[in-house]
């Protein structure tokens, strides 16, 4: 061929191609809109839901999920990077609570319509309401509500003269496991669970990691780490290394970890999400675990920093945001409505173990054959408390986990100072994390 | 040593290429810009953009959540930075991973090369593969892989070790700092020797067979040999390896945000930049923390090429 004339040939062909892809974008495919639903990975019980609902749509839409990281910190940062992008594709995304009020301080979340709000706020738990909630306005939608309980092992603690039919505070559980030889297991990894645990002792003794709520100026805003009852906390968290009840990979211990040590004995107590029963009924199905094993497991409110003073357990779940360049901010809206209904909620409660932020799914009484300590976390999320609600969540966890790691060189007081000081030059740009 | 045999040969050719440009050479350099020319194009876009940008954003205060707000702070970001312990811890570190991993790889690498050249034959492609795994193993992956060795849970090392004084059934390895950097460096030795290796596999092979069997004539030992002969006539490629994987070193991320997630003291400075960049969304600190790793890795760069006099063009050992 003529080099002329291949050259014309090949423009032509390349043209054909450009053409063909250029349709193939615009279109898109026939039917009804398609809601992208970016999720946190689970035992496919979104994966279920979305089917579900995109069959109760009535034809109005459909919902494909797209799974995200497996840490919550690592769903943020993907979620927050696209969205900065402006990102149209995100129609639902399953965020963690405490990056709610970043999400929502960015513009990140469609505006919620007033019959939504009134919608999504009725019968959830107090915790999950609060923790959808920024500058006093509901911005996402409680979908499934997480609290953390005490776990115990009946024979164990039958022998330490403890009554957990009583409301028990940390030093009496350490304690008693000391003079038993036993570990008390919660997580003193450097990871969001140590931020997790410090919160929850804190607000169990009326404390607070931010004072001033609601403020978006990062400079002025207030903590209280060093108000007394951060400094029992603090306490309290060195008191497990300093007695011994700890184990010795405590500083690399998550929930995981945590949940083994429990299994196997080596833990008489420990703080812990309910997915922690969902693992222990199946390795009894599966036989990886013993069934008088599980039958051993005990449960109980939080335990409390302050005799007398009811805990305040941690609050976790997923709530749910519409995103502000999505296409069909009202058909997702609409779509949360499906997702969270009750049957939706005790479903994904049952087959996925997350627990459900509505009151009325705990009435459920296939949810409570299957968690029999349902009762105990429906009154645990009633208690529970957030985390700090600020837009620098990322910035006050990573401070609080740099200042607090490890447990073991935890020193009351200087350690509170030191973490507030660096919370603080970090706000106010003035140091690195 | 008689290594000036390929100079005035090199420098033969130059002048006269130099002096009359025919156009068979002006249109073979028209070609060759052609060719290279996308590429060239290319690289401009993927690195040098990044770059300006990275130094651009670094002279401002800006937040992804809140772009906005964005303001020029001219050098503030980097005054926070270098006057920050932290900034100084993660160089104290990343230095420290640097010098033990190329030093301890630099002597296993030649040792493998070693092997690999005195091979026989017909075991030497099978050798070769075999060295070269870790290499093809994705970072992250290898890193998965020490960490679930030398976990508490999950791990097999305690178990296999603990007739070892100092190891037992508890040892927690990513529990503190020293053992913590210890598993980080090894999955790093484990993982990069071969590049290493191969390296300095160019390198031996060059070192010409008469300077050996001269040696040998003389009398000389299998380690004046080494010491003498081979070693010396390799000293540009030992030092090429040595720089690119200084260089490699020096970003040492993966291993870290697997392992430890920068507990224990371990961050490194790309550690920092994924922290200040990813984690806290501060483009501006990041973009500057960012410049600020480019600067010393480009110091580390000039320094090693002058301090050891490496000439990256030259693939023979220099006088």
């Amino acid at each position: 061929m003529h080099p002329r004339r291949r050259l014309r040939w090949s423009m032509t062909i390349m043209a054909a191609v450009l053409a063909a892809l250029a349709s193939a974008c615009s279109s898109g495919p026939p039917g009804p809109p398609v809601l992208t639903w970016y999720i946190n990975p689970d035992d496919g019980g979104q994966d279920e839901i979305a089917e579900r609902c995109s069959e109760q749509s009535g034809g109005r839409y459909t919902i494909a999920t797209s799974q995200l990281p497996r840490e919550a910190s690592e769903q943020r940062e993907q979620l927050v990077r696209r969205l900065a992008a402006e990102d149209s594709s995100i129609d639902l995304m399953s965020l963690d609570p405490p990056y709610v009020p970043e999400f929502a301080q960015a513009g990140f979340l469609a505006p919620m319509p007033p019959e939504v709000q009134a919608r999504a706020a009725e019968g959830v738990v107090p915790s999950a309401v609060d923790g959808a909630t920024w500058q006093g306005q509901l911005v996402a939608v409680p979908f499934w509500a997480n609290t953390q309980l005490l776990w115990y092992r009946k024979s164990m603690v039958a022998q330490m003269g403890l009554d957990m039919s009583q409301p028990v505070t940390w030093d009496q559980i350490i304690q008693a496991a000391q003079r038993a030889g036993t570990q008390v297991g919660a997580q003193g990894a450097r990871a969001e669970s140590l931020t997790v645990w410090l919160n929850a002792l804190i607000e169990s003794g009326d404390g607070a990691v931010i004072t001033s709520e609601n403020q978006t100026d990062p400079e002025l805003v207030q903590l209280g780490l060093t108000a007394p009852p951060a400094i029992e906390a603090a306490r309290i968290m060195r008191s497990m290394v300093d007695t011994g009840v700890a184990g010795p990979g405590f500083s690399t211990q998550d929930e995981d970890a945590t949940a083994s040590a429990f299994q196997d004995g080596r833990s008489a107590f420990m703080v812990n999400w309910p997915f922690v029963w969902g693992q222990a009924t199946s390795g009894v199905e599966e036989g990886t675990l013993a069934p008088e094993v599980a039958a051993d497991y005990g449960w109980t409110l939080y335990p409390a920093t302050v005799p007398g003073l009811p805990s305040a357990p941690p609050y976790g779940g997923i709530n749910l945001g519409v995103g502000a360049y999505s296409a069909h901010p009202d058909l997702a809206y609409d779509a949360t409505a499906c997702i969270t209904s009750v049957e939706n909620t005790a479903y994904y409660m049952v087959s996925n173990g997350n627990p459900a932020a509505k009151f009325a799914v705990y009435d459920d009484p296939e949810v409570l054959a299957e968690f029999p300590m349902a009762p105990v976390i429906r009154q645990s999320l009633t208690q529970a408390a957030p985390r700090p609600k600020t837009p620098y969540y990322a910035e006050v966890s990573e401070g609080l986990q740099r200042s607090f790691h490890p447990v073991g060189g935890i020193v009351p007081g200087p350690t509170n100072q030191a973490a507030q000081d660096l919370i603080q030059a970090v706000l106010a740009k003035e140091a690195l994390l | 040593m008689s290594q000036t045999i390929d100079r005035p040969a090199a420098g033969a050719v130059e002048p006269a290429a130099r002096g009359t440009e025919t156009d068979k050479s002006r249109s073979e350099r028209r070609l060759g810009w052609l060719l290279a020319g996308p590429a060239f194009g290319v690289m401009l876009l993927v690195t040098a953009y990044p770059i300006l940008q990275a130094l651009w954003y670094s002279l401002f205060d800006y937040r992804l959540t809140d772009p906005s707000n964005r303001s020029f702070t001219g050098l503030t970001n980097y005054g926070v930075i270098l006057t920050d312990a932290v900034w100084w811890n993660a160089i104290f570190v990343t230095l420290l991973i640097t010098v033990i991993t190329v030093a301890v790889e630099l002597v296993l690498g030649f040792a493998l090369a070693l092997v690999m050249l005195q091979a026989l034959k017909a075991i030497r492609p099978v050798l070769r593969i075999v060295i070269l795994i870790p290499y093809a193993v994705i970072t992250v992956v290898s890193a998965f892989a020490w960490q679930f060795a030398f976990d508490l849970e999950s791990g097999f090392v305690n178990s296999w070790f603990n007739w070892i004084p100092g190891i037992t059934e508890n040892t927690a390895w990513f529990g503190d700092f020293g053992s913590a950097l210890f598993v980080i460096c090894l999955a790093e030795i484990w993982k990069t020797t071969p590049f290493i290796s191969l390296l300095l596999l160019a390198g031996l092979a060059q070192v010409p067979d008469v300077l050996q069997e001269a040696a040998r004539v003389d009398g000389a030992s299998w380690w004046q040999r080494m010491t003498r002969v081979t070693i010396p006539n390799m000293k540009a490629a030992i030092m090429v390896a040595v720089l690119f994987r200084s260089l490699d070193a020096f970003r040492v991320f993966d291993s870290i945000f697997v392992m430890t997630g920068g507990a224990q003291g371990t961050e490194t400075v790309s550690f920092l930049v994924y922290r200040q960049t990813i984690s806290r969304l501060e483009i501006g600190l990041g973009s500057a923390t960012s410049v600020l790793l480019f600067i010393t890795v480009v110091i580390l760069c000039v320094g090693f090429i002058k301090l050891f006099r490496v000439d990256l063009s030259q693939a023979r050992g220099g006088n």
